[in-house]
Formats: structure tokens, sequence, C-alpha cells
């Protein structure tokens, strides 16, 4: 799956980062960073359920995970 | 060639808008080869395709000039409003749209209503106005500020195409590409295609502004070497030290023997986006005018987005220490480490276009860098 980051949404809380370093960074100010420098970062499998997490528990409700893209 | 056989996109027609069949336009548009003139240039036909496979379609006429360098969609409404509704009917009709929009700064709203009174369209066209700031005419922002909603790009999910205004599937053209519509339907693809390349065919409104004797808009076959372009334009009225192709989101060029064409351009980065040319004098600083035009960008940020937000005002900073004189080694590469910071994060394309701009200030004016840094200016040389 991809993450979507709703970028007018995020506020830099962070639980994101926490929760999945294989896929993202963060930059100075808190924002998450997609390590492999996509717009929308592929999840890898064994990182899917915390990937749910992120989604489930952003305080912003900025993330979502869309299908592979075609 | 400089000069354009037939008749201009800055004149009204003379002749009525002939009736097309169903489905006809959009393979006249295909022929053609036209493609969008907001600065993106994607293909029009396959943007109609798109819109007419969904049903209550929503049509949007994008004059919103939000670029400072720009004035060719003003001078176009101003000069020829006629040929932009004639555009806005065809791609309404040819999309099945039950509800049609343009999309104007306040200053032409009353000139564009006063034309639209005095004809008999089939499908009403309602007047919208946008703000006069830079995003404002970016697609989603236009989406937004016509639904009521502050003029902002919005986080994009879905397409424009299938799910834009209040849902629906929405066609946002610029007002050029409309009117280049309604020269297709008078005249055809072939009539089109004499001028441009094989590739890039036809013609567009070139800015040119900046150092040239008579600043202004020209319409122009893609494809013309921007000498020649600056020439139409009076030629620069003194010695340059480099050209701003695409705008404020567009690139520095350090020479004028190049083709304004995607393919002639591309070796350098660039495109002819919506047609700015901005030709820089040889007295002023490379550098400052960079740091100038990012501070404006920065301003111009929505702020929505932290990336966006924070990135390009401490971009901006870095370039203006930089111009101003600060000799420290580190400033171009915090200004390298913020263009990659930003690059790809937000929900419109204003970071990225920025990204460009200094980027291609930072290659073009790299023996300007050198000289600040070691306390010079190549501004004091010409003096």
């Amino acid at each position: 799956m991809r993450l979507h980051i709703d970028w007018t949404a995020c506020d830099g809380r962070g639980a994101c980062v926490e929760l999945m370093p294989e896929v993202l960074d963060q930059d100075p100010w808190g924002y998450p960073i997609p390590k492999d420098g996509t717009r929308q970062p592929t999840v890898p499998p064994e990182t899917m359920p915390y990937a749910r997490k992120a989604v489930a528990y952003c305080p912003r409700l900025a993330l979502r995970l869309l299908p592979p893209a075609a | 060639m400089t000069t354009l056989t037939r008749q201009s996109l800055l004149t009204e027609p003379a002749a009525p808008l002939p009736v097309l069949a169903n489905g006809q336009l959009i393979g006249l548009l295909r022929e053609a080869g036209l493609t969008g003139h907001g600065g993106a240039g994607f293909p029009t036909w396959r943007k109609l395709t798109a819109v007419a496979a969904g049903s209550r379609a929503v049509v949007i006429g994008n004059g919103a000039e939000g670029e400072p360098a720009s004035a060719k969609d003003k001078t176009l409404l101003t000069r020829a409003p006629h040929l932009v509704l004639d555009g806005l009917q065809l791609a309404a009709t040819a999309v099945d749209a039950s509800d049609c929009y343009l999309y104007l700064p306040a200053a032409l709203v009353n000139h564009v209503r006063h034309a639209i009174a005095t004809r008999r369209d089939h499908r009403p066209v309602t007047v919208v106005t946008a703000p006069d700031t830079f995003v404002a005419g970016e697609e989603s922002a236009v989406i937004a500020g016509i639904g009521g909603a502050r003029p902002l790009p919005t986080d994009k999910r879905k397409l424009v195409v299938e799910a834009g205004l209040r849902g629906r599937p929405t066609l946002v053209q610029n007002v050029e590409t409309l009117a280049h519509m309604a020269m297709i339907a008078r005249h055809g693809p072939a009539w089109f295609r004499r001028h441009g390349t094989e590739a890039e065919p036809g013609t567009f409104l070139a800015t040119v502004g900046g150092a040239v004797a008579a600043p202004g808009v020209h319409e122009v076959p893609y494809g013309i070497q921007l000498t020649d372009l600056l020439d139409l334009a009076g030629g620069p009225a003194t010695r340059l030290s480099a050209v701003l192709v695409g705008g404020y989101h567009g690139t520095w060029l350090p020479r004028t023997d190049v083709p304004m064409s995607r393919t002639g351009l591309a070796p350098y980065g660039a495109t002819p986006g919506a047609g700015v040319v901005h030709a820089l004098p040889a007295s002023y600083c490379g550098l400052m005018e960079t740091a100038r035009i990012t501070g404006y960008l920065a301003n111009q940020s929505a702020r929505q987005c932290g990336p966006c937000r924070f990135g390009l005002p401490a971009m901006a900073d870095s370039l203006h220490r930089l111009a101003a004189g600060e000799r420290n080694r580190d400033l171009p590469r915090q200004v390298v480490a913020l263009t990659g910071l930003v690059t790809n994060r937000g929900a419109c394309h204003h970071p990225d276009g920025t990204v460009r701009l200094v980027r291609s200030a930072l290659t073009v004016f790299a023996d300007e860098i050198g000289r600040h840094l070691a306390g010079r200016c190549s501004t004091m040389e010409e003096r």
C-alpha cells in the first residue's frame, strides 16, 4: 500500500514517524519525510500493522492508505 | 519565423462559431495537438475525454493569473473576450456541462460581463472573482474558491476530472487554451499546425518583460528562438546576464540562443510554462533577484503545509544573506539542503516550483556565489 499525507491537515505531531521509522523521517520542523523521496511512499507488508495504527492515531487525521499505483 | 501569417489570438474573431457535431471537438483538438496553456502543458483532448465520461460535468475557464511577471491572460481577456467565451461554450458542449464558470481577477469582471451580455449563449456563464494571490489560480484552489471556500489549494486524493467542484467531474482550463479551442473550431487542426513544431504545434502568448525596450504580450510559434522573442519586445535594453523563462516557478537561462519549446528547453531543465520571459540586466545581481523572488514566493505560501510554510522562508533567508554579502560558506549548502527538504511535500506544487527557480539560480549564478563568498559582486564590476 501507499501512504498518502494530507499536508494541509498535518501539524507535525510525529506519531507516524515514531510508528514507521522504516518509511518516514522527521524534518527540522517535525513534519514527516517519506524516506523513498516520493509523494506517496510505499509501505512494506511487515510495516502495514504500524501504518494502520498511524492512520488511526494521527491526531490530525492526515493519513490515508491507498492501493498501490496502477 | 517571427511573424504570424494568420488571424491573431489577440483579436476578436470575424466569423461566427461553426456548429460542431457531437464529439467532434475532442477529435479536432487531438488532431491539432493542443496542450494546456496554464503552464503544465497537458494534452487538452485527454482532459476533455476524461470529464466527458462522467455526468453533470462542470467547466471552469481559469483567468486567475497570479504570476506577477505574466500578463497574457489579462491581455487576452481585455482584447478578445469573445474568443475565450466561444471556447468556454465549445468545451461546455463537448463535455455536456450543466454548469459553466469563468474565474477572473476583479479588474476584468465588468469588462467580461459586458461581453457576456451581448451574446446569446446556449449555456449560461457564471463569473466568479479570483483574488490576486499567487496560488489562487492553482486548479484545486480555483475549485475551492468557486465552491465558496477559501481559494487555497486542497489535498488531492481524487482527480479533479472525476471529482472536482462539489464532487462533480470538472474541467479547469486556462483561458488561453479556451481561445485556442475557438480558433481550432473555426480554422481546423491543419491550420493550427501550420505554426510551431511537429511535436509542439501551434502558438502561445508570451509575456516578455524586464530589461527589454518594449515589454509586452506577443503571440509566437512554439520553437521560436528566445533571441527572436526578445527582439519582438524591442530587443534587450542593455547587456543581459540571464533570462528567467517560465515565470517565478521557472528557470534561469544563461543564454538566449535556445528554442522556446519543451524539447528545446529540456536540456536546461526548463519549459515554456505559461510563456513568461523576464530579461535580467547585467547591472542586477542574479542572486539578489532570486532572493527577492523567493521571498515573494515564501510570502505567497498559503501556509497550510508545514514544509512550504517553514521551508520557503528559510530558503529565502539564506539566499538574502548570501546576496547581501554575508561571507558564510554554509549558506549555499543550507539552500541546497532546503530545496531537497521541501520537494514533493505539499498539497500543491508551490514548493516544487520555488525549488526549480532556486536550483537553476545555484547553477546559472554559481560564479556569482563564488564572488559573493569572496566579498565581491559582478554588479560592482559592471558599474
